[in-house]
Parts: C-alpha cells; structure tokens; sequence
C-alpha cells in the first residue's frame, strides 16, 4: 500500500514511480495489444493485397471505402450510444424512412390535398428535412428510454418495426423510382451526392471524414463527450457529479438517429432510387463495426477511431473476400468469427487490466 | 482474544477457524488478517459497520469468494471452497440478505432449485411438495409449497430462504441479516428454529444490525471494524455499550486541532435545515424534523449508527429525494426543487460514502475524474481546454498529495485512500461552499485518514462549512467543532467539541424513542470562522 502519510509537498510523480515498479515492463504489450484492430486491419489489407492483384488497385480501394463509409457513419452515431451503455436497434430502418422520405420529397413533394398542390424542396432542404427526421427518430427513442424507463434493447426495437412499417407505408410498399428530379421544380442533382466526386474521391468518403473528424473532436474533446463516457462508465457517479444524465441519453440517440438518416440519403442517392426494404439489418453492421473497434458495449470504453478501423475490418474483409472468389456463405462464416474474436480479445483486456491494477493496489 | 468456554449447557467446539484471511480488492483492503472462529451448537454473532468486511469474510466462508491470503479450518483441518457446491458439501450454508429466490418458481422448486428430488432424471413434484411442507410446519408456517414466489410477502419469502437452507442439512448456517424484513412473531418463530438448530448442534452464523437482537440470541460476539478484527468474546458479560464502542473504535491517528474563533453575530450560516422529514415506504420517518446550523469555516460531525438516516440527510441535501420535506437554505438562499447540477453550481457538494459505485468512474483517468463535476470551468469556445484542465489536476494532486504515475492513470489503479483524495478533489473544483463528506475515512489505512483530516481542517480554514458523517466514534473527537448525533433518523443529541464524552455520545446513537432534541447547546466559542471565502485552488 501506498497510503502512508507524505509531506503535502511530495511531487506526485516521484512518489508514484517507486510503487508501480510492475507497469512499465507490461505497458507496450498493453499498449500493442489495444491497437490490435488497428495491427488485424494492416494484416488484413497485406494478406488481400499478396493474395489478389486487383486488391490494392485505385478503383478498388475506392469502391471499398466507400462501401465502408455507408457503414461508418452509421457505427459513428451507434458508437456514441454504446458509449453511455445503451444500443440502438431502429438505424436500419431509420435508414430505410430516410430513403423513403428523400423519395418522397423529390418525386411528389408535401401534398396539401385541400390545395390540391405540392410543395416541392431543393435538393440542400430536402437533406435538412431528412436529417431532422433522423433526429426526430432518435429523439423518440430517447423519450422512451429516458422518460417511460423502457430498456434500451426493447424501445429501439419497437421503432425498428414501427420505422420500417412507416418506411413501407411511404409508397404502400413500393419503390420510388428515378430520383433525379425535374428541373422545373429545382429539385435536381441528388444523383451527385452518392456518385459525384471532388477531387477524385467520392463525396461519400468525404461526408465519411467530415462525420468522423467532428465525432472524434465531440467525444474526445468536449464537455459533452466526457459526460458521454462518465454517463456509460457510471451513471450514478456522473448523476451525483451534476451531469444531467437523461439530456446526455437523449442527445446520444439522436445523433445515432441523424447519422442513419444520413447513411440513408445516401443510399438512396446511390441507388437513385428509394425502395423500403433498404437497410434492413444494417444495424447488425453498424453494431459489429463499434464492438470490433474496441467500444465496450455495457459503456465508458471505446472511440470513435476505433469505430472507424472496425468498419474498414468489416469493409476490407467482405471485398478482399469477393474479390478471391469465396462463396457468400462462407463471407457470413468468416465475418462472424471474426467478431467473436474481436470481443473474446475484449475480454481478455479487461483481465489484463484488472489485474494490472489489482497489483498496483 | 478472549476465548473463554462461556457457561453453556450444550456441547460445543470449534468447528470453523478462518485464520489470518485477508481479502484485497482494487484499491480497498475488504479484510486485514481476520481471525473468526465458529462454534458448534451456538450462535456466532458477526457485527460491525457497513463496510467492515462482514459481507465479505461470510462470503469466503460460504465459498463465494477465496481469500487474498489465510486459511480456513474445518474440524480442524484445512478446508479450501472453490465454490458455493463446495462449501455446502461441507455442510456450510447461507441465506442471504438479498434474497436469491426465483420470483416465477414455486415454493417447493425454490427449495430444491439444483437438488431436485428426482427419479430417472424426472423430478418428484410430489415428495418435493411434501418434504416442503413439512419444513415449512417446521418453521410454523404452513404455507401451500404449490404457492409462487413472487406472491408471497418478503417475511415470508425470507421464511422460504431459510427452508432452503435447512433442506440441505446444513451443519454451518450463516444468516445476514435474516430478521430485516420480517414481522415481530416471524421473528419469535426464527428464535425457536434456531434455538432447536443449536440443540441439534448446528453452528449458526448471525450477522445482523439490530444490536438488541444479538444480545438476546448471541453467544459469542465477533465485531469487525474497517476490516480488521475489533473484538471477540463470549455473549454473556456483553453490553450493548461495549459493542457499540468495539464497532466504532478508539484509535485514529490525532489530526492537530483547528485555532479556535468566536464567530461574529452577523454570520449568516452557510447551511441552514428546518425540520427536515423524509417519509419512509410504508409508514414512519427515515428522518423527522431535522434541523440543523452550519456556519462557514466550522466543522459539524453527525454521528450515528447504521440506519440511523446519516445517508439519507446527505441526499436529501443533494436533491435525490423529491418526496423530502423541511426548510433546507443555503447561505440564505432556500433550496426546494433544484437540480444537482443546480446545487452543486449554488455551492453544495457531495462525496458520498460509497466511492466505487458512487463517488468513481472506474473507466475514466484521474484527472478525467477530478475535473467531471466542473466541466465548464474549461470550456473555451465549444472544448475543453486541455492545458488549464492539466493545471488545475495538477495543482490538486499535489495539493491533496494524491499519488498518481500522471493524471492520465487509470483511477482504478490507485489505492482506496488515493481514490477518496480524487473524490474530494472532483468536490473541490466544483468550489463548494457547503462540502458534505459522509463516511470520508471509510475503507483507508490511518495515514490516509490523518491526510483526509487535514485536508478538512485546511478547507475549514479557507472559509468552507464542512458536514462530515461517521460512525468511527473515535473520530468525534479530533476535528469537529460540534457533534450531532442522530438515531432512527432523529436528532438525539448536540454537543461541542469541549464538553463531548464517549459516554453521552454512546447514550445519544442508542436513544431509540426519544420524541424531541436533546436540548441543543448554545454556540459559544467553539466554531471557527474566516471571513473570507477564498476559491482559489
């Protein structure tokens, strides 16, 4: 123990290095063994890029990243609510009401059925409309999670179903097809936002860079971003320490709300159509991306980086996978084992430390 | 110890001995070489505050846990349990305080829950239900063994937790807490079925708060204080004095004493609470009418034992229970229903007696603990600015001396009188004006103590009102100005710091029924006082 009483002056530093002889020899493997999403994705990309010619080739690296970036914006949202402890269920189909209400709005507009007229949007506030939606959603679960105690699992759950269902009423089920506007409304060029490009890459990885860059700066820089981690880590401490725990709750999942409304413009653009059973299941996605990059789903532990390399694990995995011919059945086999491993190693952490810090005590 | 044969007409021996058992969790020493035996045939009281270890050394003895070092002892050979099925393979059983029964099963299931009676692998509802009844006749309650869980009253859901335990032919049994939830007669029953274990010669092991309790059914008396072994003597010849002083303890490292200042007339106080009353579930008071003074720059110890309503005074200052009535004013100002955020940003400020599930962020570093409570003060533009949150961390640790590689530590790697300076240094920087400690010595060696002391005295210095609770007794009489003692949620005595003895404040934790205050003293020159209030770290 190290409680014996010291002269208030004693630098801290000095008095610590003599009680903690054990943590020096141990830090770098700790330390390599917290980057090991990082150390598995350069594995990965080296096996793909010696296995397949057309791996490490500009096209393919840009149709990968951008296959990735769907997925990331989505897991950056999902990451901050697995932060305070929570999960969210209802991204995929939020993305799906997305789509469909990005359809909406640019083949038919708001019908006002009195008028017998439509109000038709421009492409940049057709994207706020959406992206509010997205909020919206998340400010649902959040009531019910905050508000009316429902367990996180269970609320998002139901707006899944209740967010698909609606995606599906939209159109009664069908596509909206050919979203490239009509000139005279002043609603086109949507297309671009899923295949254009500045500077030679496309614009979905730039909003992927955007998305990430301000979400890392979020949770690791600002005042929220603590209270995010203090909220997962311990809610009753960070209750006691003045933190409004349920305004934190609330703010998680409506970000996690926007990103997938974002991933679901997207989607749409890309497809240049909106079709109501879009994202289904990309929540399982979502969800993998946050386990693989380290976040610790019961909260407190984890970051946005982090996210980001789990969603290129996932994105390199399933392409480099492709591009060797392997059968689909055998990409879910192989995925799914991969996040095993991911959250055994987790575990595995967690021993470390604790008893890294049980000898230090 | 004393372990003089007491005069009873039973055969007794010692069947358990738990030698020198020492149990170390990340940053709390939960057992220091505690020696306990058990005898055969009697009951064998554990009792010392929350926190103490008793939880702790019946769950090694039950094979819940293993001890850091130490040994346990049956019948006089070493015995290790490296699980629950273990110990009761030894004939070691227990009955939680929490109950661990399955709400959906039936009584009968309960009780056999993992030892089915069965036949080719079919399990006999019918001798289940009828061996069922028969213990349940055994404990003079004749319930229907068909009857679900969830539908019966906690008493009586205790009463199936004890049926379990004896389905087992338990040899040991250890009780924590059996008789909390159940009625006067339940309780009566309880005695009998003891007194009827103890004459088949079974070892009962009874942990419980209600000292008057443990007089009438003890034995021997075991206390445990702060995770050491306090004291350890046969029940006949035991005072309920001498358990309270055994529980409370003598010795605490002698912090120097604060010059003393007549305080001005013009003071306005820095707390001021008026008849404050916290209804309990049910019916009755957790708190009733309490009413208390702080001025700034005084030290005011509030003394009590468990369940006294130490805690729930101290919550209902920080707002967690809206069901709370009274006057609460804070330097004037009345506080009703603010936030915590709220009354922390007013000067109020709480570190709470339980530090690892209330006071910590386990995940978080050091200096991310220190600074949670008061954020805001590093925002720039829309982040935090990690220079002056660095200063800030930096000038508190080595304030407080808090012992630390960096700031960037995690906080769980510190040990429990480091982890308490990091709670008290997160209070600090939220530069509260009323700082309210509850239990801030609790689970830390002497010379941590004697540093938490200091760091009070020096706030008081600096014009803070600090309220600390605690129920070491010893500590009563190092820095408080004044005392408080609180019993069954009332204020039974109020004394300064030159004219408290043991004995009054004894006389005043065990006053059970007292209806008004014990005339409370007149301030005179005993509070100190500093007129200004200064913020600076």
């Amino acid at each position: 123990m190290s409680d014996t009483a010291q002269t208030p002056q004693s630098m801290p530093t000095s008095a610590a290095t003599s009680t903690l002889p054990k943590a020096s020899g141990l830090s770098l493997g700790v330390f390599l063994f917290r980057l090991r999403a990082l150390i598995a994705l350069m594995v990965l990309i080296l096996i793909f890029a010696i296995l397949s010619p057309s791996f490490f080739t500009r096209e393919n690296l840009i149709i990968l990243v951008g296959q990735t970036a769907i997925n990331a914006i989505m897991a950056i949202g999902m990451t901050f609510v697995i932060l305070t402890g929570g999960i969210d269920l209802s991204v995929g189909s939020t993305v799906g009401l997305a789509a469909m209400t990005s359809g909406l709005l640019i083949n038919r507009g708001i019908p006002i059925p009195p008028l017998g007229v439509a109000i038709f949007f421009n492409i940049p506030a057709i994207i706020i409309l959406v992206l509010c939606l997205g909020l919206l959603v998340g400010a649902f679960n959040g009531v019910l999670i905050t508000r009316f105690n429902v367990a996180p699992f269970i609320a998002t759950l139901g707006t899944l179903y209740v967010a698909r269902g609606t995606a599906q009423l939209s159109n009664n089920g069908a596509t909206f097809p050919n979203l490239v506007g009509k000139p005279e409304l002043g609603n086109t060029g949507f297309p671009f936002l899923g295949d254009g490009s500045i500077v030679g890459i496309p614009i979905v990885i730039w909003i992927m860079v955007l998305f990430a860059a301000v979400a890392g700066f979020v949770a690791g820089k600002t005042a929220f971003g603590r209270q995010v981690y203090a909220v997962g880590g311990n809610e009753r401490a960070a209750e006691l320490s003045g933190i409004y725990v349920n305004r934190i709750k609330m703010a998680v999942y409506m970000i996690c709300g926007m990103c997938a409304a974002m991933t679901g413009l997207i989607t749409a653009s890309q497809l240049v159509a909106a079709h109501p059973a879009v994202g289904e299941s990309y929540e399982l996605n979502a969800i993998a991306a946050v386990v693989l990059g380290g976040t610790s789903l019961a909260g407190g532990r984890g970051n946005i980086w982090g996210t980001i390399i789990g969603a290129l694990v996932i994105g390199v995995l399933t392409n480099g996978l492709v591009l060797l011919g392997v059968q689909e059945f055998w990409k879910k086999v192989i995925t799914g084992l991969v996040i095993i491993l991911a959250v055994v190693l987790d575990q595995l952490q967690e021993r470390l430390q604790r008893r890294l810090s049980l000898n230090r005590a | 110890m004393e372990h003089a044969e007491p005069n009873l007409s039973y055969a007794s021996g010692e069947v358990l001995i738990a030698e020198k058992i020492t149990k170390r969790f990340p940053g709390t020493l939960a057992l220091d070489q505690v020696d306990f035996t058990v005898y055969a045939g009697a009951v064998n009281v554990l009792v010392g505050e929350n926190g103490a270890g008793k939880s702790t050394l019946m769950k090694i003895l039950a094979g819940v846990d293993r001890p850091t070092s130490g040994r346990l002892l049956l019948n006089g050979s070493t015995a290790e349990f490296s699980s629950t099925r273990d110990a009761e393979r030894a004939g070691i059983g227990i009955i939680y305080q929490e109950l661990n029964l399955f709400p959906n099963l039936n009584i009968s299931e309960n009780i056999f829950a993992a030892h089915e009676l069965t036949q080719h692998g079919v399990v006999q509802h019918r001798e289940q239900e009828k061996s069922t009844r028969e213990l349940l006749n055994r404990l003079e309650q004749p319930l229907n063994p068909a009857t679900l869980v969830r539908d019966l009253r906690i008493g009586q859901q205790q009463i199936v937790e004890i049926a379990k335990a004896l389905s087992q032919n338990v040899r040991i049994l250890i009780m924590d807490e059996p008789t909390s939830a159940l009625t006067g007669a339940e309780t009566e029953a309880l005695f009998r079925i003891i007194a009827d274990l103890k004459a088949h010669g079974v070892a009962i092991v009874y942990i419980s708060h209600k000292l008057e309790e443990l007089l009438t059914i003890g034995d021997y008396v075991t206390v445990l204080r702060d995770g050491k072994l306090a004291a350890q003597a046969p029940a006949p010849g035991v005072s309920l004095a001498w358990i309270i002083e055994k529980m409370v303890g003598h010795n605490v490292a002698a912090p120097r004493r604060r010059l003393q200042k007549t305080p001005g007339d013009n003071d306005k106080p820095a707390l001021e609470i008026k008849d404050l009353c916290l209804p309990r579930a049910g019916s009755g008071f957790t708190l009733e009418n309490v009413s208390l003074t702080l001025r700034r720059g005084e030290i005011l110890a509030i003394f009590g034992l468990m369940g006294a309503g130490r805690t729930e005074l101290f919550e209902c200052l920080m707002g967690l229970h809206p069901e709370a009535t009274g006057d609460i004013r804070l330097s004037g100002r009345r506080i009703l229903h603010e936030s915590i955020r709220e009354r922390i940003d007013l000067g109020l400020m709480l570190v709470p007696e339980d530090r690892q599930r209330l006071g910590l962020v386990q995940q978080l570093s050091v200096g991310d603990n220190i600074t949670l409570a008061n954020l805001k003060r590093f925002v720039t533009f829309f982040w935090l600015s990690q220079h002056r949150e660095t200063q800030d961390i930096t000038t508190l640790m080595r304030e407080l001396a808090i012992k630390a590689r960096t700031p960037t530590y995690p906080v769980t790697s510190l040990s429990g009188g480091n982890q308490q300076k990091v709670v008290v240094a997160k209070s600090l920087l939220t530069l509260p004006q009323v700082l309210l400690l509850d239990e801030p010595t609790r689970g830390i060696d002497v010379g941590a103590k004697a540093e938490i002391f200091e760091i009070m005295n020096q706030l008081a210095e600096q014009g803070l009102a600090v309220l600390f609770v605690s129920s070491e007794l010893a500590e009563m009489f190092t820095i408080p100005d004044r005392i408080l003692v609180l019993s069954k949620g009332k204020v039974t005595g109020e004394f300064a710091h030159d004219e408290v003895t043991e004995k009054l404040l004894v006389t005043a934790a065990a006053a059970q029924q007292q209806t008004e205050h014990v005339t409370p003293h007149p301030p005179t020159e005993v509070s100190l006082h500093r007129s200004q209030n200064s913020k600076d770290l």
